[in-house]
């Protein structure tokens, strides 16, 4: 083995790499939110639905997107690796057992919430990328451009199917319960942790956890409370 | 003071092994270890067989006790299992007793597990290749106080393996980022960093504990208050290692 392949295989190395790729699928949540709010400007979407066709037509954003699917890919495949070596470092379980006395849920349960958010994912892709790219959805004419309606489509799909925006709510939940350990955690792996930097992370992590998914979560409330 | 003590009793490493009341009558003045000598006394007079545990110095330096007590490593407070006094228990209790669990921590008998693994660890990095020449002077090596302090801090692993047995990967991270940690604050061990990081690593993984989560649970149960900084420290000097170490 290569000195690249044993670290990046080591314990350590494959932590490093789910710190990585975690950071960067953060900072992934920031572009997508901030692009969302376009759909509360009061121009009948307009302005969401340019933003719709630059994200789905302009060369940059497509090699970004792929990195952004590696990035995913390689976060998830590196969880399964490393739950699948946890699991068989205790092949026998205590009888009795009291985590909470000593780690928080969230520290714990990173695999349920990340695997929670994986498969809401997959469905918000069918909703939304999916529909936009292949479906059939209403288009508009701003100024002799055709545009798809992107804005309709989110108002019809928030507005019609009351489950599927309870659900989108209760997924930002475990998506912040991701985040709460997540983000500090990340900084840990890579060795960053210093009595000036380290309580400041923590608190960033914090408002990141609340804040991100909290404002992902407004959409489909919005869109519930105004049916 | 009548407890219900439910042990598990495991005759050999095969041997599948089952939780076994038992029903004891003790002065809440007794330790946690005194309570087990004093059962295992009296299966001994009944023909029965008595308890295996471990146990050495029993002032808590040894790090050699190591029982899951009630769902925690060393029991409901932050001590070695031998400080450990049946006051933390009330009268009518049951208290489950079970070895470490881990995969790189077989049980041998009872409540003993095998923590060599720890000492391959350490035998794969864990010292200063210093083999000629009598002990230089302490004063003659400036370390400023601080330093010196939380070189000691990381010294001060007992290696109970109490963090194993907390971490719910059965991960070693803060064993082995308290024993890079010693060495790599001060001088003398500052030469040797690289390749030690990358052995007790190597040899880390070998023995099949798992990674690290953060969660924290290890430095929470350590008798001895192993900080989290350990671990961060084991990342960074590990990682620092790997890319810039001469060992391709």
């Amino acid at each position: 083995m290569s000195w690249i392949t044993q670290t990046l295989t080591s314990t350590i190395g494959r932590k490093l790499v789910m710190a990585l790729t975690g950071l960067f699928l953060v900072s992934f949540l920031f572009v997508h939110l901030s692009g969302n709010f376009l759909i509360f400007r009061a121009d009948g979407g307009r302005a969401f639905n340019e933003y719709s066709q630059f994200m789905s037509s302009a060369g940059i954003v497509r090699v970004l997107e792929i990195i952004m699917v590696l990035g995913f890919a390689i976060h998830i495949y590196t969880s399964f690796v490393l739950t699948r070596r946890n699991q068989k470092a205790r092949p026998q379980g205590y009888a009795f057992s009291q985590p909470s006395a000593n780690s928080s849920w969230f520290s714990r349960n990173m695999g349920l919430s990340g695997s929670l958010v994986l498969i809401f994912l997959l469905l918000h892709l069918r909703t939304f990328w999916y529909t936009y790219k292949f479906g059939d959805i209403p288009t508009v004419t701003y100024e002799g451009t055709e545009y798809k309606d992107m804005a309709y489509l989110v108002k019809t799909v928030f507005q019609q199917e009351w489950w599927l925006s309870i659900f989108y709510v209760i997924i930002m939940v475990l998506l912040s319960f991701h985040l709460m350990h997540g983000f500090g955690s990340a900084f840990q792996t890579l060795g960053i942790r210093h009595k000036k930097y380290t309580p400041l992370i923590e608190k960033i992590g914090i408002a990141i956890a609340i804040l991100v998914p909290a404002g992902f979560a407004a959409f489909p409330i919005y869109f519930l409370l105004t049916r | 003071m009548k407890l219900t003590l439910k042990i598990w009793r495991q005759k050999h490493a095969n041997d599948k092994g089952k939780l076994v009341d038992y029903n004891v009558d003790i002065n809440p003045e007794m330790s946690f270890l005194e309570m087990l000598d004093d059962l295992n006394e009296k299966l001994a007079e009944r023909g029965e067989e008595p308890i295996a545990f471990d146990h050495d110095c029993r002032e808590g330096i040894c790090g050699t006790c190591n029982l899951y007590i009630n769902g925690r490593p060393h029991g409901p407070i932050r001590t070695t299992t031998c400080q450990l006094h049946m006051r933390h228990f009330h009268e009518g209790e049951s208290i489950v007793i079970e070895p470490w669990r881990a995969r790189s921590f077989p049980v041998v008998k009872d409540l003993i597990v095998d923590r060599s693994a720890f000492d391959r660890i350490v035998q794969a990095g864990g010292y200063i290749s210093v083999n000629t020449g009598s002990a230089p002077d302490a004063n003659e090596i400036p370390i400023p106080k601080q330093i010196a302090d939380e070189a000691f801090n990381s010294a001060a692993c007992i290696a109970c393996g109490a963090c194993v047995a907390a971490c719910k990967n059965a991960s070693a991270m803060l064993f082995v980022g308290a024993q890079i940690s010693k060495f790599a604050l001060v001088p003398q061990g500052k030469a040797e960093k690289k390749i030690r990081a990358e052995k007790m690593v190597a040899q880390m993984d070998a023995e099949g504990f798992g990674a690290c989560t953060n969660t924290g649970a290890c430095s929470a149960e350590c008798p001895v208050e192993i900080s989290m900084t350990n671990i961060a420290r084991l990342n960074r000097e590990y990682i620092g290692a790997k890319l810039t170490s001469d060992n391709v």
